[in-house]
């Protein structure tokens, strides 16, 4: 992640972006943001997909936009990068924290399953209502893009695990 | 050179968007919630790649055209997808086994394609491998739950494996671009990938207790841009839009 201190007004307007499918999460919780520079009288937001094909991407662009032209930021443009590939591992622990009271269970950091079938990527996913780790896998894939599906073998209640990559 | 990066890069995008297409075909027509959340991510993943090699394809050729023309202003012999990805969805088992193929194909591609020299293919590839990853878990473990499956699902599958096989040849089949472009250590090497490929079909279908089919006709031609009576209908309900109404905004 690029230094913060360097556009400080830029980077704080962008910490109040949320996420527009998991509120909790700000732009800058997720890791997304890479670079804020200023170049030849033009700022450009260097930006990171998270899941190639996430709807919430161009939702993203348009939220910095209009947050940063709010702002009276006008000449914006946004870059977008594809390496370093995004990874779950750049969401900050206070943000794993919220996601878990959210009542989605963050990603078991740096778990990339490598299985090549997923009963051979069986990890310990706690449940976000009770606590219990007593789980098991429904669904790889989830609500959307980001998030498997889970079910707690305790209090039976099914939950949403965002899933590493 | 340039025109052979655009051509390959043009080609990957092709895979990625018919295949999505098709799976797009399946949104809430899957057997159980799960299964179709499965079909759509898996195609909205495909959508995502389509568009960031189609943006790069796009820079390459600099003329001008941007990502939307090149999926949605091009003819049908300017596309250069595999012939397999546009085959209809036909049943569960067709859809499974054409995902199986094609995921297993992308997997080993993309893990030769990270270390393309040309960097931004590379970080394509780099972050594709890790849905392609979730998505060649998801098609083997149907091969082998519905191959050891009930006695109809096991003939089913065995029954779309013989209808599609025939259609993995030209997966291998390199042409002037790969060559080229495998010699400046951009492209992935087909004879690698067709052992890679190979290895992992034959452990799959084994555990799935499913035949290998054996080799006979096998269709080529769409790296020349020829097809398969299916990509024309697929190519005008997804160009209908754009043409018709070429400055429509959301
Ligand atoms: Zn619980």
């Amino acid at each position: 992640m690029s230094d913060t201190q360097k556009h400080p007004e830029i980077w704080n307007l962008l910490a109040t972006i949320p996420d527009p499918e998991i509120p909790v999460l700000s732009i800058l919780d997720l890791g997304i943001v890479r670079d804020v520079a200023q170049e030849e009288g033009k700022w450009v937001i260097t930006i990171t997909p998270t899941y190639s094909g996430c709807p919430a991407m161009n939702q993203f662009e348009d939220d910095i936009l209009s947050k940063l032209k709010e702002n009276n930021y006008q000449n914006v443009q946004i870059k977008t990068v594809y390496d370093p590939p995004w990874t779950t591992d750049w969401i900050n622990d206070e943000a794993l924290k919220r996601l878990e009271e959210y009542g989605i269970a963050p990603p078991v950091k740096g778990t990339q399953d490598k299985g090549v079938l997923f009963s051979e990527g069986v990890k310990q996913v706690r449940c976000p209502l009770c606590k219990s780790t007593n789980t098991s896998l429904i669904s790889q894939f989830g609500s959307t893009a980001c998030k498997a599906l889970y079910k707690c073998n305790d209090c039976l209640e099914p939950f949403d695990y965002f899933k590493c990559i | 050179m340039k025109n052979q990066l655009f051509k390959y890069t043009l080609r990957l995008g092709d895979n990625a968007l018919i295949l999505g297409h098709r799976l797009a075909e399946n949104c809430s027509r899957g057997p159980y919630l799960e299964e179709d959340l499965s079909i759509t991510n898996t195609s909205l993943d495909l959508l995502g790649q389509a568009e960031a090699f189609y943006k790069y394809a796009a820079k390459v050729e600099d003329a001008g055209r941007t990502e939307d023309d090149l999926a949605y202003k091009r003819p049908e012999i300017e596309f250069y997808n595999l012939q397999l990805t546009e085959q209809p969805n036909g049943d569960f088992a067709h859809i499974q086994v054409r995902q199986f193929f094609m995921d297993a194909f992308n997997y080993y591609l993309y893990l030769q394609l990270k270390e393309s020299k040309d960097q931004t293919l590379a970080a394509i590839a780099a972050k594709s491998l890790k849905e392609v990853t979730y998505h060649l878990r998801r098609s083997s473990e149907w091969m082998i739950r519905l191959g050891k499956g009930t006695q109809e699902s096991k003939q089913k599958m065995q029954q779309a494996l013989e209808d599609l096989w025939q259609f993995t040849h030209e997966m291998f089949v390199a042409d002037e671009v790969d060559e080229t472009l495998l010699k400046e250590g951009i492209a992935a090497d087909l004879q690698i990938l067709k052992k890679h490929w190979n290895t992992k079909v034959n452990e799959i279908l084994k555990q799935a207790n499913l035949q290998r089919p054996e080799d006979g006709y096998h269709a080529t031609g769409s790296k020349k841009g020829y097809h398969t009576e299916y990509l024309g209908y697929i190519l005008a309900e997804m160009q209908y839009l754009p043409r018709a109404y070429p400055h429509a905004k959301w």
